[in-house]
């Protein structure tokens, strides 16, 4: 049984049945969205797992790099007339160039030093956000204009549930071939252990640095498709609670696991939706149970399901 | 002149807050290695506590007591209850209990009290004190009086009594200290109540200046927390000057800057010591053993 998980397609492939499946269960086309919210977090949590599960990096700001994926396809169609495709792939770039530009000082540090660096860079870039009004619409947000490829216009629910899966299968895939190539080997070596990876000859911070910048191209990726999306952002997807809400989701479904990160996405998007029933109490609710998950399921969920199931089989 | 010295003024004022804050994430890192991010959480409980006890008719002292003792039994709780059973736990994750826990905290605030934001009347008047050209509100002296007192207690409490050299011993080294016979579980229950306590004390001194509310936890815990890093995470002399510097370059950058980023300047300026210093500006260079 345990053999049967580890092997990197089968999940492709269970991923992309239940993707394909679950829209024959679907009651309405709310459902519709709220799966499609977990396949953009998933996304950006798969990234952030590359990153914190495998380079053993962590990162409390990555909030921020989301943020310019959804800024860059509002402002690049807004302000510079620049079509929406062509601004997600600037928004993939600058995130890229930014986690490039600070990765290299930031990475240097440590434990909680690297936790309040990449915090400090992601409070900086939703502060910028929230105060260039001019660009940005300040604390309200901003319309998004709507996604157009080829003069055909994307939008309506299940429309955005088949691209973000889409996406979500290419992250995926990549996140998971990762693990057999020399990055993956070397992501892993200095996640066991950093000195011992530099003695093995393993370039410690390329490495690093490659993650980062991989991690951030996935948050910016996501980020400009939840703003098209909906159609609207504002600066709470930039801020530091929505980057809580990452590492939570990567934390909750497993460390290194890339399954883990989408079973993580689906618990936490689902859970407020669940809860908005008890509305006064979502919060205390929802902070009730991240307690009581990260006391009773240190290794996350589905490390922590292969680990029962291969007991049993 | 007159500017410069209100500035230096406000910027000591709050300052004295981050410190207070930084000094409560050092007292409960080196006890127990972790980091809180629900400290913010405390200093709003000592605010609204306060105010809505007040409110209810009991005079202002005694509501602050009741105040500081309610963090008090929140932080011990919060140790009790989401800390200790997580013993063993990855760094990643306590840190991930902790901000569970506040926001779990700022949910019970909001249904205990409200969502409004809440003042206290000042403790002696609203008359501002002239000083070198500059208005200086009365309350600018119990916050950093408060402040100054609270540091004075902690460090006579730490050097001087035997409970105190209990929490030095178990933050120098934990094994060690388990083998004289300090029961150190109880030492870390009182790390956490000897924070809230500090924390609540922030909430209650502050509050007429700045108000309160169920969500200002947060943002005070992101600048305590840099505060602590800025200092040299886990040396309290450091966490005290890293919350002054904190407080007082806010004060300076939105004065002689730009006031709209005046919460940037915080966080550029500690990855700018982070990137010269990476262990902060007291920090000591940690040995790594393989």
């Amino acid at each position: 049984m345990r053999e049967w998980f580890r092997h990197r397609y089968v999940s492709l492939v269970v991923l992309a049945v239940v993707i394909a499946l679950l829209p024959l269960v679907f009651p309405s086309s709310y459902y519709y969205r709220v799966a499609a919210l977990v396949w953009v977090s998933a996304l950006a949590a798969i990234g952030l797992n590359i990153l914190m599960g495998k380079a053993g990096q962590v990162s409390l700001g990555h909030a921020g790099f989301f943020g310019i994926g959804a800024y860059a396809v509002a402002i690049g169609p807004t302000h510079f007339g620049v079509p929406s495709f062509a601004s997600l792939l600037i928004g993939a770039v600058l995130s890229a160039v930014l986690a490039y530009l600070v990765g290299r000082p930031i990475l240097r540090l440590k434990g909680h030093y690297l936790a309040i660096a990449t915090l400090g860079l992601g409070v900086l870039v939703a502060l910028a956000i929230t105060t260039e009004s001019r660009w940005t619409g300040g604390p309200d947000g901003m319309p998004v204009a709507k996604l157009v490829i080829f003069g055909w216009r994307a939008s309506g629910s299940d429309t955005w549930y088949w691209i973000t899966a889409g996406m979500l299968l290419v992250g995926t895939w990549l996140a998971l071939n990762l693990d057999d190539t020399p990055t993956g080997r070397a992501f892993r070596a200095l996640h066991d252990s950093e000195i011992a990876a530099r003695v093995a000859g393993v370039n410690v911070n390329r490495f690093k640095l490659q993650a980062f910048v991989i991690a951030a191209v996935y948050a910016s990726l996501a980020g400009s498709a939840l703003a098209l999306m909906n159609g609207f952002v504002n600066p709470d997807q930039a801020g530091f609670l929505h980057s809580v809400e990452m590492v939570t989701m990567v934390v909750l479904g497993g460390l290194g696991s890339v399954i883990g990160s989408i079973v993580g996405a689906a618990v936490l998007i689902m859970l407020p939706q669940a809860l908005t029933i008890f509305q006064e109490y979502e919060h205390l609710l929802l902070g009730f149970i991240i307690i009581v998950s990260m006391i009773f399921m240190r290794d996350g969920i589905v490390p922590m399901l292969a680990k029962w199931m291969g007991r049993r089989a | 002149m007159a500017e410069f010295f209100q500035f230096l003024v406000s910027g000591l004022t709050v300052g004295a807050v981050y410190a207070l804050v930084a000094l409560g994430f050092t007292l409960i890192y080196n006890a127990s290695d972790v980091v809180n991010f629900a400290q913010g959480e405390f200093v709003m409980l000592g605010g609204m506590v306060t105010v809505f006890a007040h409110a209810a008719g009991v005079p202002l002292p005694l509501a602050a007591l009741l105040a500081i003792a309610v963090a008090v039994v929140v932080g011990i709780g919060l140790y009790w209850l989401a800390i200790a059973p997580a013993r063993g736990a990855s760094a990643v994750s306590l840190i991930i209990i902790t901000i569970g826990a506040s926001i779990f905290l700022r949910g019970v605030a909001q249904v205990v009290f409200d969502k409004q934001f809440h003042k206290l009347p000042s403790f002696s008047g609203d008359t501002p004190v002239q000083m070198m050209g500059a208005a200086v509100q009365p309350q600018s002296f119990w916050v950093i009086g408060g402040a100054a007192v609270v540091v004075l207690l902690l460090y006579v409490f730490l050097e001087r009594t035997l409970v105190g050299k209990a929490v030095l011993a178990t933050s120098a080294n934990k094994l060690a200290a388990k083998l004289v016979g300090i029961n150190t579980a109880t030492i870390m229950a009182l790390a956490f109540g000897g924070s809230a306590a500090i924390g609540g004390i922030a909430g209650v001194l502050i509050t007429p200046i700045t108000l309160t509310s169920y969500d200002v936890g947060t943002l005070l815990a992101l600048k305590g927390f840099a505060a602590a890093m800025l200092g040299g995470m886990g040396n309290p002399l450091g966490a005290l000057a890293g919350g002054l510097l904190l407080g007082l370059l806010e004060a300076f950058g939105a004065g002689y800057v730009s006031s709209t980023y005046k919460d940037a300047f915080a966080f550029i300026v500690i990855l700018a010591v982070l990137f010269v210093a990476p262990q902060g500006l007291f920090g000591r260079r940690a040995v790594e053993r393989v």
